[in-house]
Parts: C-alpha cells; structure tokens; sequence
C-alpha cells in the first residue's frame, strides 16, 4: 500500500469516525447525522473516488477504494457510501460523467435482468437495490442487441415499492418501465465476462465491508470480554471463552485475507481471467461464512446486552448477514466456481490454485 | 490498527519459474516409478534416492547459510517446492521434518562442529530426522517430559520412554526434549534440554506402535543409559523453553497444514466430470472456496517469514484453520459422494481414496500442536491471556 493511499483511507476512518460513531448514532435515534456525513465525504471527494477526475471523481485507485469500503465497513455504515463508489466505477468503465449525490447501482441479484431497447429505454425489474429510495440517480448494468451498456437513470423515472434490509437499511424494488437513461454508453473494456462486471465488483465490494465489519466486532469483543466480569472474574479469563474469541479471530483473519486478496486481483488482473472468478467468488463465499459464525460468537460473548437496540452491536450484526445476500450469495458464487473448477477438470484445480 | 493483519502477499515470478522446473522433476520421477501419486499410502520403493536426487537439486535447506551448503533463497521459494512436493504426493518424509523444523534449530542453537557435520548431509538428503517432544505422560504440555539427561563425564546419559514419535525407526537422528533437572517455583518450564541424538546410539530402542491409519510410523523410543556427548546439547542447558516458541512458527503455517486430505477433493472433482449434479457443483466450488482461502493466508505467513518477522499468532491461525478445514474434506467430499455416477471399479478406487482420508483425519488436529493448544496461542495474541 502506497503512502498516498494509506492518506485516503486514513481520511475515510477519520471522517466515519467524527460523523458515523455507531455509539452516537444508537442514541440519538434519527437520521439527523446522515446530511452533515455526506457533504463532508464529498467535500473531500471520498464518495466518487472510484470515479475518474475528468469524470467528477477523484481518481483514487482501486486499492484506495477498497480501502474506504473497508472502513465504510468498519463503522456499519447505513448510508450508500459504498454503492456510490460502485456506481462512480460504473460510470468510469463507460466514461461518463458523475452527476453529483449518492448514487445506487442495479441489478444486485444474479436473478434480475435489465434490458436495453432499440430505442435506448430500459426495461425490468431489480429487486432489493440498495437505499434506492434515498438517492437521485442509479447506475444500471443493462443488456441491448449491442451487448451490455451502462446507463445513468433518475430514480424520478422509475417506479419503487419500498423494502428494507435485515438491518432496516432501503432495500427497495425499482421497475423500469421505457425509461430513458441520462447517458448511456458502452463500456470501454470489452470481454466475456462483460456482462457480470457488476456482480463481481459488487462482491468484492461487499467482501471488503463484511472484512472490515468483523475486525471491528473482534475488537469489541475482546474489549467487553476484558471488562465484564462474571464469576469473580473478568470473562477474558476463562478458558471457553478464550477458545471462542480465538475462532473468532481465525475467521477475521480468513474474511480480511479473502477480502484482500479478492482486491488485489481487480486491480492487477482482468474480469476475464479465471482467477478473477476464483478470487471474487472465494472472497464472497468465505467472507459470508465469517459473517455467520463471527456474529453468533460476537454475540455470546456479549450475552444479553448485545441483543438490546441501545448496544451498537447490533448495527454490525444485522449489516453482516444481509451482505451476505447482494451481490451473489454464497450458493451463487459457489455453483459459479464449481461449474468453473468441473469445466476446467480435476488436473487443473491445482494449477489454478497456484497461480495465486 | 487491527488487531489481526494478513497481507494480499503473492509469490513472485521466479518462484513460479522454480514451480516449473519442481514439477518437471516430479513428473520425470513418478515416470520412472520412483513413487505413485496415486497411491501415496503404499509409500515409494525408492524413497532413499529421491531424497538424495532432491538433495542434488539444491531443494532440502534452501533457505540455509551458504557456509553449510545451502542457497540462501527465499521462504517463498522453499513455499513452492513444499506445496509441489505436497501435492504430488512426493516421497518427502525422510527430508521433510529435518528441512522444516530441525535444520533451523540446528541452526540457531546447536555447536559450530555439529552444524559443519550435520547440516550437509541433510541438505544433501542424507539424514532423516525424528521429534522426540510426546512421552506418556507429556504431550501438549511439553514442559511436563520426565525423560532424564543426567550429567556425566563428557556428555549426557539418558533414560526414560518418548512415545507417538514418528518415524523413530528408521530416523539417522532425534531432535529430543530432556529433563536435565527440576522445575522450579518461579518458572515450571526451566530444568529441560534439547538434545540432537545419534539414534544408532547403544541404549535406544524403538518399538512400533500401529496406528488405526494402517500406517507404520509411530513409535516408542526407550532410552537406557544411551550416551549423548557433550557438543550434543541444542542452545542452554535447563533453557530450552526459550527456543521453543520461534522454531514453531515455521512449522504451523505451511501448505502440509491444509493440504494433506487434498486428495479427497481431487478424487471428488475427477469422480464429478464436466457436468454433475448441481449440488456436487456446489459442493466442490465451496471447498475450493475455502481452500484458496486457506492458502492465500499461508502464503502470506511465508511473505512475513521472509521479512523477518516472527508470525506466531498468524501461523497458529493458519494452522488452527487449515487442520480444522483438512480434517472435515473427506466427510464433505464422503457428503457429495452419493451423488456420483461411478462404474463400480470407479467407485472401488473412489471410496479406497476416501477411506483413506477419512482413517487420517482425527490426527490432523493433534500433530504439530493441537487445536486447543493453538487457540491458546491465538488468545493470547489478542490480548486475552
């Protein structure tokens, strides 16, 4: 990691730590912190860095992206941060503009699929898009004759039926019924996995937020476990629950690698290669699995009072398994890598493995 | 910042040009039938020259000072020579245990003389090294080991009974742990030391042990009055605790630990052909999943090895994950199993293979340090003990 962009990501945690304290955000109870969040994040251009300057953005790199999804992450932020990271990348695959705002991105599910007309309108369905309901403009990924474009549409456009996350974040329907985007274009880069770009980027995306989101409940727990004291004793000192925060760091330690590693390879490899299958989807499947047995350990370690709405833990654990869910979950990713493993053959597992 | 760090480490170019070259000489010895990779568990006819063509081509103690015949490369090429080693099931355990973990405490502790005399010879593929760490009333708490060094003029006599100690029988030398007195109050790890011993030396005897594997390898190793000289002795007298921790790190984070039922998922991929059943398809992405994971975050250990760093907490991870992950493969792949379309000598060769793993798999979590013993380690990293 270069130093400039340990000074990016620095920024986010520091930015994230002043206006999106979970501990604050659970006792103030509203949504009052959300607006003075965001200008500052685009005040000092961490919600387009994904985004080329000619474009609007600030022309981070990919690893400084990451960087700031991670810390997004870290704070079990409610807020699009990282979907208009995504949709600033979008739009810099296709080269066009940003216009400013949190932005969404659509379709997050393998099963939905946007259409392009011949006339250049978008049609479909994509179902539980991320804070649709809390933005102006979402990014879509949609198929035409031509081959998948991307597109800039107006929330205004579409027609939304409201839903939520498990954490209660928008995870809102939006039909597009004729809509005719803002811009559209192809993306500059042409390939067979063209079409998927979204969901890999969007997994990796949400391999790093789970990575991060975990470090932070490890630390928690480690912290409550040195302060609560049961037995005449803190509980850090027993034995079992030594055992459980150690497991506990073994699936940190397995979402931060995967998460990493998945990172790592959109910035040096193309989506086309095989080992970008292998890494997105490792990384995705692995980190969900952390989310699972990490929260269910985080949580008894914190007994009752991390169930209560007044605890922040609760902001982590929800946020956690419902990433889990966008982007392709882990049967999704894992039927996509088997299918690639079984149609390369057995002899070349090894050599794809070690290629890494 | 974090309380556990894990870098995106790759290995570099030239060591993928060392891949090449690796598995060239394994697929030119399994042609000339040194070993069957196949049959890993009948054990290869010729297991003493391979060692020695191994030797030849500079790969045991690779990461050795010059002055003792090695190269001086990198942690992440000696990375890629194991896990190719590994993966073919290549003949390695007459090397293996002296280039992972006894070399390097030879190494650090042991006389100028003996690391003249012994270190070639192991780089060379000469010697075969044993552990002598497990007595019967001392495994996972090593500093209980009752085993007596007592003093005597030039050298050591030793007395006692190490048991569950691989490949005693047939090892040119142990690398053993000693009481040469007592546990103290302040301290109840003092009073050990280790010892290199001759294992031809009169006054040692080895015993087999079976093991329900089917494998020949454990042994009990009595000891009566067998004479250790002087120059024999690794590092401090009564100290040995202090080197006991560092040497480990090496030895948890490797792709043998994550590696070892391997089989059972390329018997299971082989067995499911191009297009199988949507969930065998499942199944094997998922393991694949995981076990790029694993390797990913033990590739990275050998990047920390190789800054220089000591990883111990990093490597206990990779090692409390990896044999834990290792020892549930073959019930997972055994789960799959009954959704494949065999012949029926298919499904003969398919369900040996199997059997096999499955007969292995309970020691995984045990050898090299057991899950219990690692989670320790792993607590106290963060900051809890």
């Amino acid at each position: 990691m270069s130093a400039s962009e340990t000074l990016v990501v620095e920024t986010a945690a520091r930015v994230l730590a002043d206006l999106a304290d979970p501990q604050t955000i659970v006792q103030k109870r509203d949504d009052a912190w959300k607006a003075p969040l965001w200008s500052s994040l685009q005040e000092v251009g961490l919600d387009l860095a994904w985004a080329s300057e000619t474009a609007g953005g600030a022309g981070a790199s990919l690893g400084d992206g990451f960087g700031i999804v991670r810390e997004a992450g870290r704070a079990a932020l409610g807020v699009p941060l990282a979907e208009t990271l995504l949709a600033g990348w979008l739009l810099d695959r296709a080269g066009l503009t940003a216009p400013g705002g949190p932005m969404t991105v659509a379709p997050v599910r393998p099963k939905d699929h946007l259409t392009l007309d011949k006339t250049g309108r978008v049609n479909g369905q994509a179902r539980m898009v991320p804070f649709a309901s809390d933005v102006e403009h979402l990014v879509v990924l949609a198929n035409g004759d031509e081959g998948p474009s991307i597109a800039l549409v107006r929330m205004a456009d579409c027609k939304l039926k409201p839903g939520k996350s498990l954490a209660s974040d928008a995870r809102d329907t939006v039909e597009f019924a004729n809509v005719l985007p803002v811009h559209r274009a192809r993306q500059k880069e042409s390939g067979a996995r063209e079409k998927d770009v979204l969901l890999l980027m969007g997994a990796a995306v949400r391999a790093q937020q789970i990575a991060g989101a975990l470090e932070r409940i490890l630390e928690l727990s480690v912290l409550y476990s040195q302060q609560r004291v049961a037995f005449e004793k803190p509980i850090s000192k027993f034995q079992a629950i030594q055992h459980s925060l150690a497991r506990l760091g073994g699936e940190v330690a397995a979402a931060a690698s995967a998460a990493a590693s998945a990172a790592d390879t959109i910035a040096n490899t193309s989506f086309d290669d095989d080992a970008a299958l292998l890494e997105i989807a490792a990384a995705k499947i692995r980190c969900s699995e952390a989310a699972e047995v990490g929260t269910g350990i985080a949580h008894q370690v914190h007994g009752a009072i991390g169930f209560t709405d007044e605890h922040i833990l609760h902001r982590f654990t929800l946020r956690l398994l419902s990433w889990r869910d966008e982007f392709g979950d882990e049967t999704f990713w894992s039927l996509k890598l088997g299918e690639l493993i079984t149609a390369r053959g057995a002899r070349e597992l090894w050599p794809l493995l070690a290629s890494r | 910042m974090s309380l556990i760090h894990f870098d995106a480490m790759r290995l570099p170019d030239h060591c993928q040009e060392l891949r090449k070259e690796v598995r060239a000489f394994l697929e030119s010895e399994i042609a000339a039938g040194t070993f069957d990779p196949d049959r890993p568990e009948v054990g290869a006819k010729n297991a003493d020259e391979f060692s020695r063509r191994v030797g030849a081509k500079g790969w045991i103690g690779m990461t050795w000072p010059k002055k003792y015949g090695g190269q001086e490369r990198s942690f992440l090429e000696r990375y890629v020579v194991t896990e190719e080693m590994r993966i073919a099931n290549a003949p390695v355990r007459r090397f293996f245990v002296a280039d992972r973990q006894s070399g390097p405490t030879l190494i650090r502790y042991a006389h100028e003389n003996i690391k003249q005399d012994v270190l070639p010879r192991i780089i060379r593929g000469e010697l075969f090294f044993c552990i002598g760490m497990s007595e019967p009333n001392s495994g996972s708490d090593l500093f209980a080991a009752s085993t007596k060094a007592t003093k005597t003029n030039g050298g050591w006599l030793i007395n006692g009974t190490k048991v569950w100690t691989s490949s005693a029988h047939i090892a040119d030398y142990m690398i053993g742990l000693f009481r040469t007195s007592g546990s103290t109050r302040e301290n109840r790890r003092h009073g050990l030391t280790s010892f290199l011993v001759d294992m031809k030396t009169p006054g040692i005897a080895c015993r087999p042990i079976g093991q329900m594997s089917g494998q020949r390898d454990f042994n009990e190793v009595v000891f009566q009055d067998a004479f250790i000289p002087d120059d024999h002795v690794i590092g401090e007298v009564d100290g040995a605790w202090k080197q006991a921790t560092s040497e480990l790190a090496y030895e948890r984070s490797g792709p043998e630990r994550f590696l070892e039922t391997y089989d059972a998922l390329l018997a299971l991929t082989n067995a499911a052909g191009a297009t199988p059943d949507v969930r065998v398809t499942v199944g094997i992405g998922r393991l694949v999943a995981q076990l790029h994971t694993l390797r990913r975050m033990s590739v990275s250990v050998a990047g920390m090895l190789e800054a220089g760093r000591e990883p111990v907490v990093e490597a206990a991870i990779v090692k409390d994950l990896g044999t834990v992950w290792e020892q549930g493969l073959p019930h997972r792949v055994r789960e799959l199993a009954s959704l494949l379309d065999l012949e029926d000598d298919e499904e003969d060769a398919f369900r040996n293979k199997l059997d096999f793993e499955l007969k292995i798999a309970p020691k995984l979590t045990i050898q090299g340090g057991t899950t219990e013993v690692l989670r320790g380690i792993i607590a106290r990293g963060l900051g809890l003990r």
